[in-house]
């Protein structure tokens, strides 16, 4: 005989987070890990580890864009990989001073939308060495990367392209 | 359109009280309040129902998949048709669209589409995380995690090319926040002046606090039936005349440079120089009008269209749509602002109820609250619904909505007509 209706759950020390009563609001937690593929844009990531910046040209119509893409989106067709210049322009620009959870610790942050010489697009990146009443459209940023690799896209961020 | 469908009318709409967090409702509970408002509005039963479209962003704030169909069953509609919409900040006009789609092609006689989302789970910070989620997660998201970036750097494009000011950007705040001060459904209402809006917190150079909307929980409902349910109903069905759809690239690095599409009241020559969109304009919703204008037979708009609710989740966003739209060429946005056009009383009122920015914006159910306001303006029911008659627009025959993803991903604009 198996039954046992004495069974009773363990009680834990652990409790929750009630936040209100009526109506009750508790809290819950939630956490994950991805394991997450570059997949057919994993050049560009690993070329940022040795201060490349590869964008795509289309095999067909030559169109070349400042970011990875393996298939063009003017005609349909494979790109190639291209190596983009290290050099380029402010094309638009913002200050952050709020951010999502992740970047809030890291506010104020300037993003930049950069452009390069014979490139068709732009490269979406961080500006940093100057301040927003010192950024405008057209200033000269030059590409630099990070020498202890997070394997993001954050491995690459501009600063000012000036003389010291 | 490539082929002639059924005429497909508004009948009914129902809107909670968009707020900031409203706990002691779940999600089901507020689509029901705004279900059962529009039913009782139309005298309609759950028998008269043929189907539904459920509309709703994320699944990341409430954790819970199949969200639409815990409603659909809470509202009594299981086991009829249904299914669930998503394309970001479009969702709702996206749906919306849906919901016309199932009676135009014949499918149903009465279908009813309804929108919320539940953004209070989670603090605005990791709200803002959960938005950004919906940009190129490879590269970025990881850069900043933040869309009010991202709509900053398309507002100093904007500024740069065709001078718009942050002054300018301001007086659609003071604007729509100051029409919904005579809106009861409205979250935000508020009396501003430009100067207040410069003067609060800096959130992204050059959008500060007032320039942005904020997070919401709320739920909407619009019910559409077909021509002769639509009159057996209501004396005052409202026609849907044109649909329109357009789509950008997810990231704004790979926005092209090229042409202008053409609205009919534009000719090449106003665009020599302009290299179009760049990252200072919308081609989703430009796309997305000419679409529209040519189903619904409009070739002049500001003339052709009497009021327009629009996505303002950025001031800069208003401006930058009404050149989309064609109320002005690309470029006059800022001035079409500074000469009264969109204010409540000018040429053609935009944001009556105080669009995303003061009514709120619970994303899924944002582009149906569009709907429905609209949908009342066109009846000439606002007193009745808003126990308030000033925001009604006394010329409104026909309007436009348009609900609009992510840096103009996914853009939807909608045509809509009195029947009589
Ligand atoms: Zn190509």
């Amino acid at each position: 005989m198996t039954l046992d209706p004495d069974a009773k759950l363990p009680e834990t020390e652990e409790g929750t987070v009630v936040y209100n009563t009526d109506p009750l609001i508790i809290r819950s937690h939630y956490e994950i890990d991805y394991i997450h593929s570059y997949a057919q844009d994993s050049e560009f990531f690993r070329a940022l580890g040795k201060k490349k910046l590869m964008g795509s040209k289309c095999k067909k119509c030559g169109y070349v864009y400042a970011t990875p893409r393996s298939h063009c989106m003017m005609c349909g067709s494979e790109t190639e990989w291209y190596e983009l210049p290290l050099k380029g322009r402010v094309h638009t620009f913002t200050t952050c001073y709020f951010s999502g959870e992740e970047f809030l610790n890291e506010t104020p942050f300037n993003l930049v939308l950069v452009e390069f010489d014979g490139v068709n697009s732009l490269f979406m990146s961080r500006l940093i060495g100057a301040d927003t009443k010192d950024i405008y459209i057209g200033m000269p940023v030059r590409a630099k990367f990070r020498r202890n690799l997070k394997m993001n896209v954050t491995d690459v961020y501009f600063v000012p392209d000036v003389e010291k | 359109m490539k082929e002639k469908s059924r005429n497909v009318y508004m009948v009914a709409g129902g809107v909670t009280k968009f707020a900031k967090a409203s706990p002691e409702m779940d999600f089901r509970l507020r689509v029901k309040k705004a279900f059962d408002y529009a039913m009782n509005d139309a005298g309609l039963t759950l028998a008269d129902i043929d189907g539904s479209v459920a509309s709703y962003f994320s699944d990341h704030f409430q954790r819970q998949l199949m969200s639409g169909i815990m409603v659909q069953d809470y509202l009594g509609l299981v086991p009829k048709p249904s299914k669930r919409i998503e394309g970001g900040g479009a969702t709702g006009g996206l749906a919306f669209q849906a919901g016309y789609e199932e009676i135009a092609s014949g499918r149903m006689d009465t279908v009813v589409v309804y929108g919320f989302e539940t953004m209070s789970h989670v603090n605005t910070w990791k709200g803002n995380e959960f938005i950004a989620l919906a940009s190129d997660t490879n590269f970025d998201y990881p850069i900043g995690g933040f869309y009010t970036g991202y709509y900053a750097m398309m507002a100093v494009r904007h500024m740069y090319e065709f001078g718009t000011t942050v002054e300018q950007l301001a007086k659609v705040s003071v604007k729509n926040h100051g029409n919904a001060l005579h809106n009861p459904y409205a979250q935000s209402p508020m009396k501003l002046t430009v100067e207040d809006v410069r003067n609060s917190p800096m959130v992204s150079y050059p959008l500060t606090r007032l320039d942005v909307c904020a997070m919401s929980d709320g739920a909407a409902v619009a019910i559409l039936a077909s021509e002769d349910r639509a009159f057996e109903i209501t004396d005052h069905p409202v026609l849907i005349k044109g649909i329109g759809t357009g789509t950008d690239s997810m990231r704004l690095a790979d926005r092209p440079f090229g042409e202008v599409p053409l609205l009919p009241n534009e000719k090449p020559s106003d665009y020599k120089d302009l290299k179009y969109p760049g990252v200072h304009s919308f081609r989703a919703g430009r796309m997305a009008a000419k679409e529209a204008y040519e189903m619904a037979g409009i070739t002049d708009p500001i003339n052709d269209l009497d009021l327009i609710e629009l996505h303002d989740a950025y001031t800069s966003s208003e401006i930058q749509t009404y050149e989309d739209l064609g109320l002005c060429k690309y470029g006059e946005g800022g001035q079409f602002i500074d000469e009264g056009k969109p204010e409540l009383h000018g040429k053609i009122p935009v944001n009556p109820s105080g669009g995303l920015l003061a009514a709120g914006h619970p994303v899924g159910a944002t582009g149906i609250m569009q709907a429905v306001f609209m949908f009342w303006q066109l009846q000439h029911t606002v007193k009745k619904h808003f126990h308030d008659d000033y925001l009604q627009v006394p010329n409104a025959k026909r309007g436009l909505i348009h609900s609009h993803a992510g840096t103009g991903t996914y853009v939807t604009v909608t045509v809509m007509e009195a029947a009589k």
